[in-house]
Parts: C-alpha cells; sequence; structure tokens
C-alpha cells in the first residue's frame, strides 16, 4: 500500500514544539514527529497517551518476586534443606538479595520484551524513514495526504509555523 | 544468642567478651543509683529529636549545595525553602554541646546519654574500667569529641549562610556572577559534609553503644536525614502552594520532589538492609547485640518498633508512590511525606533509646519532646523564609524551572 506524506522540515525543537500546538489547532492531523533526541514535551504537543508499560512492569516484578521466593523456600526449605550457619532452612533474610535481583530481572526483560513486541520491532521489520535528516540535525513533522488534501494550503501552514522546507514524500508499506 | 542481652542491654554482653566490664556492668549501671528515670527520659528524648532536627536541617543546605554543583535548573522553585531549613542549624549545634555538657555534669559520674564517659572508665585499675572502651580513647575522648561537634556544626552553619548570603546577593544585584562562585562553595561544602556526616553519625548516635561498631551506620544516619529533608522540603512547598504562595510551582516539580522521596525511601532500606544483613548472617556476639536489643531485648519492648520501621519508612511509600499519578497527587504526596517524617524520627528513636535508656523508654515525654522541637524548628524555619522572595528571582536557571517538566 502507498501513501503520501507531507514533510514539513524543522531547524529547531522550540519552533517546532509551537509548530506541532498550531498545526493541530488548524485542524491537521499530525501522522508523526521524527526527531535526532527526544524532546521535552512533544508527547504533551502531540496528545499522545501515556504509556501502560508500567503497569505490566508492575506485574512482571511480581512474577519475578513469588518465583524467587517460591524457588527458595521450596528448594532450600523443602526440596534439599541443608543447614548454612545455623540459620533456619527458611532464612528469609538471605533470601532477599536474590529475590531482589530476580524481580529487576524479570521486570527489565518483560519489559523489553513487551516494548519491542507492541512497537512491532522484530528481527527483518523494516522501518519507514521518512527523511534521513531527521537522524542528524532536522526535525521532520509528517503529514499523511489524503485524497483531497489542499498541498498547498499545507504548505503554507507549516511555512508560517517555521518550517524550512516543505517536501512531499511517497512510502510503500507491504 | 537469644539467651544473651535481653533485659539486660549491651553490658552483659559485653562483660562476657571481657571480665573488666562486669563490676560496672550490670543492668543497672545508667539504673536508679545514679539519676532520676524522668530526667534520663529527658536528656535521651531531647538528644534523639535534636540530633533529628539538626540533620534535617543541614539536609537544607545539601540539597541547595547538590543540585548547585549539578547544575539543576528544576530546583530553583524550591531552593528557598532548602536554604530555609538551615535556620536550625546554630541553635540545634549550641542545643547539642549544652545538652552533652549538661547529661556529664547532672549524671554524676555517669554521663546521662554516653557510656563512655563513665568516670574512670578509661582509666586501669579504676573499678569502672572497660578495656574496649578505654582502646576507644583515641577517638573518644572530650577534647576531641567537642572538637569534632563544635567543627561539623561550624562547618555546616558556615556554609549555609554563604550560600544564603551569595542567593541573596544574586536576589538584589543580578547576573550569573553569585552563582558561578556558589558552585564553588556548594563543592567545597559537599565534600567536607561528605565526611562530617559520616563522622558526626558516629559520634552523637553509634558512641551511645560504645562496644558496637558498624561500618554502615554513616550512611545509615545520612540516609535517614537526607529522606526525611526531602519530605520536609515537599511537604512546606505543598503548604506554601495550597496557602496561595508559589504560583510557579506545579505538578511538574511536586513529581520530581516525590520521585526523590520515593528513591531515597528505598536507598534508606538499602542501607537499613545492607547493616542487618552482614550482622544477621555473621552473628558475632559483639555485632548482633545491637539488633539483639531491638528484636525481643527488653521484654520485646522494641520488636514492634522495629517492623513498624520497615513498614512505615519502605513498605508504605514504596507501594503509594509506586505510579507516576500518585507522585503528581498532592494528597498522596501529603500523606506519604508525613509517613516519612513520622517514621524517621522513629527511626531515631529506635537507635538511641535502647542504648540510652534500656527498657524505661516511653513515648508521652519523647513525643512532647519531638512536637516541642517541630514547634520550634518551624518557627525558625519560617522566619527566615518570610525574610526573603520565595523565589530567587534572579537565578539564572529561574526560567528553566518555571518550564520544568516531567
Amino acid at each position: 500500500m502507498t501513501k503520501r506524506y507531507a514533510l514539513g522540515i524543522f531547524e529547531d525543537e522550540d519552533v517546532l514544539l509551537h509548530a506541532i500546538e498550531n498545526v493541530r489547532a488548524a485542524g491537521v492531523k499530525i501522522y508523526d514527529v521524527f526527531s535526532p533526541y527526544p524532546v521535552h514535551g512533544i508527547d504533551d504537543a502531540l496528545g499522545i497517551e501515556r504509556s501502560r508499560l508500567p503497569i505490566a512492569a508492575f506485574f512482571y516484578g511480581l512474577c519475578g518476586l513469588s518465583f524467587a521466593l517460591w524457588m527458595q523456600i521450596y528448594m532450600l526449605g523443602f526440596d534439599w534443606p541443608m543447614i548454612i550457619g545455623g540459620k533456619p532452612h527458611i532464612g528469609l533474610p538471605a533470601f532477599i538479595p536474590v529475590s531482589f535481583e530476580l524481580t529487576v530481572l524479570f521486570t527489565a526483560h518483560g519489559m523489553m520484551i513487551t516494548f519491542f513486541l507492541i512497537s512491532k520491532l522484530w528481527p527483518r521489520w523494516k522501518v519507514p524513514v521518512m527523511d534521513v535528516r531527521s537522524t542528524d540535525d532536522k526535525f521532520v513533522m509528517a503529514i499523511e495526504l489524503k485524497e483531497g488534501t489542499d498541498l498547498g494550503n499545507l504548505t503554507q501552514l507549516l511555512r508560517a509555523n517555521g518550517a524550512s522546507e516543505v517536501n512531499e514524500k511517497e512510502m510503500t508499506k507491504e | 544468642m537469644s539467651a544473651m542481652g535481653i533485659g539486660s542491654g549491651h553490658h552483659e554482653v559485653a562483660g562476657a567478651a571481657h571480665g573488666a566490664a562486669a563490676e560496672h556492668g550490670a543492668a543497672g549501671a545508667h539504673g536508679e543509683g545514679h539519676a532520676a528515670v524522668w530526667l534520663r527520659r529527658l536528656f535521651a528524648s531531647f538528644w534523639q529529636s535534636n540530633v533529628f532536627f539538626l540533620g534535617v536541617s543541614a539536609v537544607g543546605t545539601v540539597f541547595v549545595a547538590i543540585n548547585t554543583v549539578a547544575y539543576a535548573g528544576w530546583s530553583i522553585m524550591v531552593r528557598r525553602i532548602a536554604e530555609a531549613f538551615s535556620a536550625w542549624i546554630l541553635p540545634g549545634g549550641i542545643l547539642l554541646l549544652a545538652l552533652f555538657v549538661g547529661a556529664d555534669l547532672l549524671g554524676g559520674g555517669h554521663n546521662l546519654l554516653f557510656h563512655w564517659r563513665t568516670e574512670g572508665i578509661m582509666e586501669e585499675g579504676h573499678p569502672n574500667y572497660d578495656a574496649i572502651i578505654a582502646g576507644k580513647s583515641g577517638f573518644l575522648n572530650l577534647g576531641f569529641y567537642i572538637g569534632r561537634m563544635i567543627a561539623f556544626v561550624g562547618i555546616w552553619w558556615f556554609f549555609s549562610e554563604r550560600l544564603r548570603k551569595l542567593s541573596l546577593a544574586e536576589d538584589q544585584m543580578g547576573g550569573t556572577g553569585f552563582w558561578d562562585k556558589s558552585i564553588n562553595v556548594s563543592a567545597m561544602f559537599l565534600v567536607l559534609y561528605a565526611v562530617s556526616s559520616s563522622i558526626s553519625a558516629w559520634d552523637w548516635v553509634m558512641s551511645i553503644d560504645t562496644h558496637w561498631f558498624s561500618t554502615m551506620f554513616g550512611w545509615y544516619v545520612f540516609a535517614s536525614w537526607w529522606v526525611s529533608g526531602i519530605a520536609g522540603i515537599l511537604l512546606t512547598a505543598i503548604y506554601l502552594k495550597q496557602a496561595g504562595y508559589l504560583r510557579w510551582l506545579n505538578a511538574n516539580h511536586l513529581h520530581d520532589l516525590g520521585k526523590l522521596m520515593f528513591g531515597f525511601s528505598i536507598f534508606w532500606t538499602y542501607v537499613w538492609f545492607s547493616q542487618f544483613m552482614l550482622i544477621w548472617y555473621a552473628n558475632l556476639p559483639e555485632e548482633a547485640v545491637y539488633f539483639n536489643q531491638r528484636l525481643g531485648g527488653f521484654d520485646g519492648k522494641y520488636t514492634w518498633l522495629f517492623f513498624f520501621n520497615l513498614i512505615i519508612n519502605f513498605a508504605f511509600p514504596f507501594l503509594v508512590l509506586m505510579t507516576r499519578d500518585a507522585k503528581r497527587q498532592i494528597i498522596m504526596l501529603k500523606i506519604v511525606a508525613m509517613a516519612v517524617l513520622i517514621g524517621h524520627w522513629l527511626d531515631f528513636y529506635m537507635m538511641v533509646m535502647p542504648g540510652t535508656m534500656q527498657g524505661d523508654s516511653g513515648f508521652i515525654i519523647e513525643i512532647g519532646t519531638g512536637l516541642l522541637f517541630l514547634g520550634t524548628f518551624l518557627w525558625l524555619m519560617t522566619s527566615r523564609l518570610a525574610k526573603a522572595p520565595l523565589v530567587p528571582i534572579n537565578h539564572p536557571f529561574v526560567e528553566e524551572s518555571v518550564h520544568h517538566t516531567t
């Protein structure tokens, strides 16, 4: 499927942030913005909802903690009890470091895998690059061109809000 | 180990380690014969509250200094609150010295707080002689101890005043020169504070249990002071915000302060646990006695507090402040900040009381003393806060702080 985009190129992040607000206020839907580095406040300006990843992270952590405690209590308390340092078989203080580490491990890997799956970042996935300069020093605002979109008006709007150039780009997605 | 120490404090255990201590080491060493219980309780509770509030007060300056050397912009909005906290350093320091001298004079040969100040405890041949404590005389002697106390409080006070004056002069004259200077002052202060806060924790708190020692103790006390200081700054900021001041302060600043409170509650727990686990695992009598007294000692007097300490200072802030939304909601921050302040005051209660009062401590005098200190601290802090604009208007980062987002 082929889609057409108008690309507004910006030189400065402050100009970009104001432009995002103005363009959205004018009723134009922004497809995405590409920047060489994370820009403070850009999520709010674009109206992107907050990620729900932290909720998943909490439950991954809970799984890790439960698994670590179960593993240690079962192994050292029931399956193969040993006296270590004269401590009780189930000596909780000794289990805390391992429980902490496994909580972190489960949380980190769970979050990473979930993030990759949600973002569709698996091997051989091709990421569309609108303008390679967005990996260097330019900020690129992409607006999808539907049938009947007036490119002239759009160009004027972007230029009026500080875009140094406005290009058209066709992207093909399999 | 459960047979040792219960109900009698560290003296009996120490007595087992070396016979000389047995003569003075009975349970009543600080007991009836020397000073009235109410007097000892008064001194112990004054000492506990004063060490807590003096530390929190100094944390105000540490907060300013850390943010200055880190070139942090967001915190400018609460900088004046942190500056105002240091108003208690000088009065608190003088009171600390007075309490120490008073405990010495009123104790009649047995300092009301410090076992190592017992008459003749470092003189060989004296009936009170204690070889272990005598071995520490190079560090724990009157001149050096008082000298350290004056030096540490003096350093904290001097740098607090210096940073405050630079900030006030900047209000008048503007420019970046004052800020440049305060970076040097802050860096010097932080180096000196790192050393002095640790040693003051040994001096003012750890030396109460004279035989006992822990290399984690300086960090443990600092973590307690630091997280309490952040909770205090946060609570003051919320109070001012709700009273209609600090209109530039918004949820983003509170969010960051909330993150710090959340993070350093975990840091405190980490330090607490590092100290506990090593002692629990090694189980050496001379180390384990500290937790033996607090976990079941004195007929289990402090046991509930031992666990409550962990719940209020770790579990509660950890679970309540975990989500982003909670850290941006004033009511949540308020509840947790108050819990953290009460919790760490109780943490100092746990550090001071078993060593000074054995089983004789209570809560009526202690809570009253705590409130007396709170009132005095708030009075001095707020009057210093009222003396200058609530936001350092000419600070180079004030604009950045206004537009801070998280």
